[in-house]
């Protein structure tokens, strides 16, 4: 039997290294995809003056609030602001005109009395409270004034993310000048100096990262990026793996293997070894780059300390077995590699996408959330944010590991019954 | 001879199937024999194969060989067993010998055995000196030829070949029919399907004509060619016996 499974695992290689397209899917997509995707997240989340965002700014108020949300946002890095069009001064049409055909981002337009009437408004709402107080302070003859609103305009395939992002900031702007005016105000009317400064916020927050050792590396992109997309990599081997069945039904080689006397589990053995070597080899390759290339590429370095890389290993080959248990039945129930190839790609974008990979699992709706439980790639991943973000042990990843091989072992009788009923019909 | 194949009322349905594939065949092939299974398209032929093979089950009946019987003993029958399929059941990116030791270590021949036999099998069907090139660089008498090996390495007591000759030049069909008839002197029972009714007549030791799932007549050639008037060659009893009307089945 070893002679045996030692000539299928050989055939299994060879088979997969003569074949230049298959190693390029294999290996070299998965790292240029883990490259690239840390790259841009990691440039979401970092403030680069090169990747400023231009936004059109349309200023009819020209006092202080404008200036000051002006500045703030100046003062965040993150835009570039944009009054001028082809040379000619803004006006809200061209800014509208100019968002809607995608040229810009989005355009934000401060209506024209925009400071002296908050502070109108302010005054009045002021004086009337000091009234009710029975203080008479009121310095002018109540007005009735509009609501003002400062409009912003987003290109309509602008991520809703973003949008809200930029919605709270500025909404969070306009309510710190509000109550600062608010201050101001109480304070002239009753007497002080207005000098006094009330921009300083009494509560602020601070994230704290637990840690059970002091030189632990903090959560960056890298940490979160690497596992996730090793993942979907890991698991794309579906689809080589479903091809290789397939072909051998199309060649005929499979009519030569089940009139042998070999069992179903010497010749689907040869297949998941090799298929595990090709896993850990992928995991492997992808830990290397990630750790040598990205500092070149002015990323995070990865935090492989302590023993993580055999508890991750441990892991992989448990998410490699679910993959591939899931590649064998693909095979198996599929006919044609016109079938297998875009079912299995498909697939795995839909299992990524259940399980986490690209949006968090608590993002999502609580149907969604409960399909995440059950996704073999969303225990995967949490087993490996357990190790490279909570500095897990191995006790802590038995729960994966013991799902996903019990994932591996339903998956895989299932598509060898339904190849045995396949056949007796 | 005695029978080393006993195949005892085989019918075959396959699931949403409007007609049976085989319909209670009742067969017995002598050992040492050439037998030939001969019939239209769809006539049932390859089920047949694929049953006494042991690819798929039949949906009735049994059959033995070599005193095995199929029920529980199929993996016992499969060791005794050769099988040459119509397709080129190979790998196209792997070379000759490295297809052969594969399929060698799957019916069980040792490692040291491996090596002298393809050696032997690849010289006596002209293939040494492509032993080490890939399958898909072969020709199509070439890939027959290994096809063939791959279903011979483990010495079976009975070769099942299901058109082996198909699609290939007359220098490569000599080839084949050639070491076929020298492994049946060796005491190999070779049962074979073929379209080809002039090989057939002269190949076969025996003949079952088979259609519609059902065995006609059986025989050997010239009990065949005598049994029907007028009839001159295996041809003319095959047209007289299965009719010119075509056989198209999907």
């Amino acid at each position: 039997m070893w002679f045996k499974l030692g000539q299928s695992i050989l055939k299994e290689l060879r088979l997969l290294f003569r074949d230049i397209g298959g190693l390029i899917t294999l290996f070299v997509m998965p790292i240029i995809l883990v490259v690239v995707v840390t790259s841009i997240q990691d440039s979401t989340y970092q403030s680069i003056s090169a990747s400023k965002i231009p936004i059109l700014w349309l200023d009819h108020d020209q006092d202080s609030i404008s200036f000051r949300v002006r500045a703030e946002l100046e003062k965040s890095q993150s835009f570039e602001l944009v009054t001028e069009l082809n040379n000619k001064a803004l006006t809200e049409t061209a800014a509208k005109d100019a968002v809607f055909s995608g040229r810009y981002q989005m355009a934000i337009v401060l209506p024209d009395n925009l400071t002296s009437d908050l502070n109108i408004k302010v005054r009045q709402n002021v004086d009337a409270i000091l009234e009710e107080m029975g203080m008479n302070t009121a310095s002018y003859e109540p007005v009735t004034l509009e609501r003002k609103e400062v409009r912003m305009y987003f290109d309509p395939a602008t991520q809703t993310a973003f949008k809200n992002g930029i919605k709270s900031n500025i909404d969070k702007m306009i309510a710190q000048l509000e109550s600062d005016a608010i201050y101001k105000t109480f304070e002239t009317q009753l007497g002080g100096s207005g000098s006094t400064s009330f921009n300083e916020p009494f509560i602020s927050f601070k994230e704290v990262v637990p840690q059970t050792h002091p030189d632990e590396v903090l959560p960056n992109s890298v940490q979160h990026n690497v596992p996730a997309w090793t993942l979907f990599a890991i698991f794309f081997i579906m689809v080589p793996l479903s091809i290789n069945i397939v072909k051998e039904k199309s060649q005929g080689t499979y009519l030569r293997l089940i009139s042998s006397p070999t069992s179903n589990a010497v010749l689907y053995t040869g297949k998941i070894i090799t298929y595990l070597i090709i896993c850990l080899l992928q995991f492997y390759a992808i830990l290397l780059v990630s750790k040598l290339f990205f500092p070149l590429l002015n990323l995070p370095e990865l935090n492989l300390s302590g023993n993580k890389v055999l508890l991750m290993s441990l892991l992989t080959l448990t998410a490699g077995l679910a993959a591939i248990g899931l590649g064998i039945l693909l095979g198996i129930v599929c006919n044609t590699q016109e079938q297998s190839a875009p079912f299995g790609a498909t697939f795995v974008v839909i299992l990524a996408a259940v399980g986490g990979v690209w949006i968090p699992v608590f993002a999502m709706s609580d149907v969604m959330q409960v399909a995440s439980k059950a996704s073999p790639m969303n225990w995967a991943l949490n087993g490996y944010y357990d190790i490279m973000l909570r500095n897990g042990s191995v006790v802590s990843i038995i729960p994966e590991m013991g799902l996903l091989t019990l994932f591996f072992a339903a998956i895989i009788t299932f598509a060898l019954l339904y190849d045995k009923k396949k056949r007796s019909v | 001879m005695p029978a080393i194949i006993k195949i005892q009322n085989i019918s075959k349905q396959y699931k949403g199937s409007d007609y049976q594939s085989l319909n209670n065949v009742k067969l017995e092939i002598p050992e040492g024999s050439i037998f030939g299974l001969l019939g239209p398209n769809g006539a049932g032929k390859t089920t047949l194969l694929s049953i006494l093979c042991g690819v798929i089950r039949p949906t009735l009946g049994s059959f033995e060989i070599a005193g095995i019987s199929s029920n529980g003993n199929i993996r016992r029958i499969q060791e005794m067993i050769g099988v040459v399929p119509q397709e080129y059941a190979l790998y196209p990116t792997l070379t000759a010998y490295e297809n052969l030791v594969y399929f060698g270590s799957l019916y069980n021949v040792s490692k040291a055995d491996l090596k002298p036999r393809i050696t032997s099998y690849l010289k006596h069907l002209g293939l040494e000196k492509f032993m080490h090139k890939k399958i898909h660089t072969f020709s199509g008498g070439m890939k027959r030829r290994v096809n063939l090996i791959a279903g011979i390495l483990h010495n079976p007591r009975v070769l099942f070949l299901d058109e082996p000759t198909v699609g290939v030049d007359v220098q490569s069909r000599a080839t084949i029919i050639a070491y076929l008839k020298q492994l049946n002197q060796e005491g190999t029972t070779i049962v074979y399907t073929s379209h080809l009714m002039a090989e057939a007549q002269d190949f076969c030791t025996d003949i079952a004509i088979i259609d519609q799932g059902t065995v006609f007549v059986e025989g050997t050639p010239q009990e065949l060619i005598q049994s029907i008037p007028h009839a001159h060659s295996l041809e003319e009893v095959f047209i007289a016996l299965t009719g010119k009307k075509l056989r198209d089945v999907v």
